[in-house]
């Protein structure tokens, strides 16, 4: 009798729970609404399922409870009765799977003019690249990266030469047109995802991958990785703005081109050292893994980082001064601090750079 | 009545074969009875206590994690590492070394034998050294915490490149160890297993036709040959990988520049050992579901004092389920970056499979339906397993519908639906199992006083932990995060109320795990002190509960073995006396059918 009530109200629960609960899907920002409805068809086609034999198991639990002059029916089979419930639920099963196929048919058939945007990841952080004034990206091979080539373009290539790169933590896109994301990693497998996007998809070094949407909703979402990608994944971020098409384009002739960047000219941000230093502690990706407020992280935090004393893994102690600091993102496995894993990448900067974003971490150390 | 199998008539009768039976070889030694013992009894009971030690292990894990989850920062030896970590270690142990290791080497050496009416299984001493080679592939796993960089963390699936590169934890001995383990385990496996397929298909009793076994058997034995078309698959991704990251091959590493480091390799393909292990991953969840299937069916008609409904069909859908699990592997892949097309393929055989899974789930519960059902303690858990498996099985479908699966993937929702499809339900089977066997296995009752308390703290508590859970999967929040707080905070889209959910979560969990210590009491508490059983204390008719001794002795059965005239199914027959008949009883008196 209790474990009837009990099946009955965890039903209902179930059921009660789904239309009041404030976790649900994200309002969304792309085309892709018609996700959101195959995912409510297929809510209430198990809705119902789930409802029904449920509570006939109930019913029958409470029916035909044990008595002890109560003998059971005997009743191998029921062809006519199995048949029955094959067909409803292979009707069931169509009238899921039917739109659903529909829905991947439209998913996977990326309109001709869709915009061409290329996401890169690496460990932990992400970078874009836009094929410039030609419409074309350039060819890329992961050999050819290095410190003055971050994306590994190819320099002999006369496409890749226009081509916009973003090494920041943001993504601009237009308002309204279709775009093409093509995705690329560097290390491992990651996955480009903005849940009000709702589409998503894994980067693979060594093979191109993508999915196209078209943004509908101006605003800055976060852009997060969901293929589990080594220490740092859970702080692997960006962030994606849709924004009107003369935003996107002024904020895109502020991106350096390839050749620029080769040339080492465009990259000139103002503001003052500090400043300076805080946007390259974004850029170059370093505050995925260290925190400013303390708490624990694939990295040494940087509050109170500048006088303390810390451990190194060989035993020995070092004091973190200006001298440490340097020595350390420039050639980090050098002295690692007890407790943390070598896995930081060398940073290639200029010293008017490592100046920089010195003087920005004596003041986020506090 | 159109089944073959159900009555008894002369002509199903198979006469004994005239050869003399070979005496067994009966141990002599303390050592040889019950260490290195060749008794498949005894093996069962080596494997459940194996598997259920490292699955306390993997237990303690989860409530660490959830720990994390629920109060960032609350233990402080949990870094961003150690969490990934922990979650590698605690699916690999729970699916693997527990579940798996459990349902076969466990359930399966018990129960084959004395289903069938047979001595033993066909092979001992390969059964034994099964054990053995399993025992050692748990303490390499062990031993992985062990080693310098301490056990992998890249996720129970082990995908390359990062489960070899230095951005993962136990990229070095923790994955090395790992993957031996893993060879070591197949190795185990494979030994048992033949065992298990050559003696249901060679040494079943007289009058027990495949149509006639009970639908554990059918189950486990089905799950088998799964795993043994299976398992090689992981083995060779394993062995590969291990090429990768010892030798320098590159089956599935391209040319790679990690952490600033550009490496030797150039060429392989990462989505090519994803395929591999997911030929072996979709087919490891029904090598998980398909026993527990069996013994709910089975735990069913007992307590529900009713023949299973539609047997025939019960065992055809265990094997249309287990040959469709090898053509669905790549819905775990849609967003792997494999040809987009392939979605249009495996959306519709993985939706196929809902057919024949629906099946059983009418048939079980129209098994309760003109019944007379005794809530027993394995009879709550039988029912509880119906319940969360069906909540679990329908989000199946949102994920194997591919579009659906786009934005859910990587997402708390499949965390939610795996646990409760393929963590709660057979773990719940599980405990029904071990309530309604274990009278057999020791000759005393377990306290039913505890069990109930244990089965309502479990299965409320499981089925509250995991429901709400679908729902921050479906607000979007991703999997194996150390933490939802990132460098800018936390993401926009995630409510601070989500922290809520987290939390509750964790405290259900916490509830949970503890009841187990209960049961645990339970178990050690009643082999001495429970009420005895007798040898039939369920009134059931297969032929486990017709033994002359309760625990059954070497050789299980007595001078003879037992005949079957009738399939396991004859609870509440029409004319009969009793409300069931034995699978080993004639007709004539007492049955209400003609000799």
């Amino acid at each position: 009798m209790v474990l009837v009530i009990i099946l009955i109200l965890l039903v209902v629960g179930s059921v009660v729970f789904h239309f009041l609960s404030p976790w649900y899907l994200t309002p969304i920002a792309s085309n892709w609404g018609m996700i959101d409805d195959t995912l409510t068809i297929t809510f209430i086609v198990c809705g119902f399922v789930f409802v029904a034999i449920n509570l006939f198991m109930a019913y029958a639990i409470y029916k035909y409870r044990y008595r002890k002059d109560r003998r059971a029916a005997y009743e191998p089979e029921n062809k006519k009765l199995e048949w029955w419930l094959t067909a409803f639920t292979t009707v069931g099963v169509i009238a899921m799977l039917a739109p659903g196929l529909f829905v991947w048919a439209k998913y996977v058939d990326v309109p001709k003019d869709a915009m061409l945007v290329e996401a890169v990841g690496q460990q932990w952080r992400w970078s874009y690249r836009y094929p410039g004034a030609d419409g074309i990206l350039g060819t890329v091979d992961t050999r050819n990266v290095n410190a003055s080539n971050p994306l590994g373009l190819n320099p002999d290539d006369p496409n890749g030469q226009d081509d916009v790169l973003v090494t920041g933590p943001e993504v601009h896109l237009p308002i309204g047109g279709p775009v093409k994301m093509l995705l690329r990693s560097k290390d491992v497998l990651h996955d480009f995802y903005v849940p009000e996007i709702r589409s998503k998809m894994d980067l693979v070094p060594g093979m191109i991958t993508y999915f196209w949407f078209t943004p509908t909703r101006i605003g800055e979402y976060d852009v997060l990785c969901a293929e589990l990608c080594g220490s740092g994944h859970y702080s692997m971020r960006s962030r994606m703005v849709i924004e009107e098409e003369n935003d996107f384009q002024a904020w895109l002739q502020t991106q350096p081109t390839f050749a620029q960047m080769l040339a080492g000219t465009g990259s000139a941000s103002g503001g003052t050292l500090v400043e300076q230093g805080e946007q390259l502690a974004r850029d170059q990706g370093c505050i995925a893994c260290h925190s400013l407020d303390g708490s624990a992280s694939v990295g040494p935090t940087w509050k109170g980082l500048v006088g303390r004393n810390e451990t190194l893994i060989d035993g020995s102690s070092v004091l973190v001064d200006e001298a440490y600091l340097k020595e350390s993102i420039v050639n980090p496995s050098a002295k690692v601090v007890k407790g943390y894993a070598p896995i930081m990448p060398p940073a290639q900067l200029t010293d008017d750079q490592l100046e920089a974003l010195v003087a920005y971490l004596k003041l986020a150390s506090g | 009545m159109a089944l073959t199998d159900v009555t008894h008539d002369a002509q199903d009768f198979v006469p004994a074969v005239e050869v003399e039976e070979v005496e067994l070889y009966h141990p002599k030694t303390w050592l040889g009875k019950y260490v290195f013992s060749q008794d498949a009894k005894i093996i069962a009971l080596q494997y459940s206590i194996t598997a259920m030690a490292v699955g306390l292990l993997a237990l303690v894990l989860s409530v660490l994690m959830r720990i994390q989850l629920a109060w960032p920062g609350a233990l402080s030896f949990i870094t961003p590492d150690a969490y990934i970590q922990f979650v590698t270690m605690h699916g690999m142990i729970m699916v693997i070394y527990l579940l798996t290791a459990l349902f076969l080497g466990g359930f399966g050496n018990y129960l084959i034998p004395l289903m069938l009416g047979a001595r033993d299984m066909v092979f001992p001493y390969v059964n034994m050294i099964s054990y053995w080679v399993y025992l050692f592939a748990v303490l390499l796993l062990l031993a992985s915490f062990f080693t310098p960089g301490g056990p992998t963390g890249s996720g129970w699936t082990l995908y390359p490149p990062q489960a070899i590169l230095p951005g993962t934890p136990g990229s070095g001995w923790g994955i090395t160890l790992m993957v031996i383990s893993l060879v070591f385990f197949v190795i185990g496996f494979t030994m048992g297993g033949l065992n298990y397929v050559v003696t249901v298909l060679q040494a079943r009793t007289r009058g027990m036709t495949l149509m006639r076994m009970p639908l554990t058997i059918w189950a486990i034995f089905t799950a088998t040959v799964l795993a043994l078309l299976a398992f090689p698959a992981l083995l060779v991704s394993c062995i590969m990988m291990s090429l990768d990251n010892l030798l320098g091959t590159s089956y599935f590493m391209p040319a790679i520049v990690s952490l600033g480091q550009q490496l030797d390799y150039s060429g392989g393909s990462p989505v090519l050992f994803q395929h591999l292990f997911w030929f072996f991953g979709h087919p490891e969840v029904y090598i998980v579901a398909l026993p527990a299937f069996g013994i709910v069916s089975d735990l069913l008609s007992v307590h529900a004092r009713k023949n299973i409904f539609g047997y025939r069909l019960m065992v055809w859908a265990i094997v249309v389920i287990g040959g469709l699990s090898f053509v669905v592997w790549a819905h775990h892949m849609y967003v792997s970056g494999m040809n987009p097309y392939f979605g249009f393929f495996f959306a519709t055989t993985t939706l196929i499979i809902a057919v024949p899974t629906a099946i059983k789930v009418y048939n079980w519960v129209l098994t309760l339906w003109r019944g007379n059902i005794r809530l027993t303690v394995p009879m709550l858990y039988a029912i509880g397993f119906v319940f969360t498996f069906i909540n679990g099985g329908l989000t199946g479908i949102f994920l194997g519908n591919v579009i659906v699966d786009v934005p859910l993937s990587d997402t708390y929702f499949v965390v939610a639906h795996f646990h409760m499809v393929m963590a709660v339900s057979p773990i719940l089977a599980v405990f029904g199992a071990v309530y309604h066997w274990y009278p057999k296995i020791t000759g005393r009752m377990l306290n039913e006083g505890l069990g109930r308390f244990h089965f309502w703290v479990t299965f409320v508590g499981l089925y509250c932990l995991y429901y709400p859970m679908h729902y921050l999967g479906i607000l979007g929040v991703p999997r194996r995060y150390f933490s939802n707080v990132g460098p800018n905070g936390l993401p926009d889209f995630i409510p601070d109320s989500a922290q809520f959910v987290n939390i509750w979560i964790t405290i259900a969990a916490i509830c949970v795990a503890s009841s187990q210590l209960v049961f645990l009491y339970n178990l050690f508490a009643s082999a001495t002190r429970g009420k005895p059983a007798g040898g039939n204390p369920w009134g059931a008719t297969t032929l486990e509960w017709q033994t002359t001794n309760t625990p059954p002795t070497h050789g299980n059965f007595g001078k003879e073995l037992p005949s079957v005239y009738r399939w396991a199914y004859d609870y509440s027959v029409p004319g009969a006396e009793e409300d069931f008949i034995p699978q080993n009883v004639p007709a004539g008196k007492n049955t209400g059918q003609a000799s």
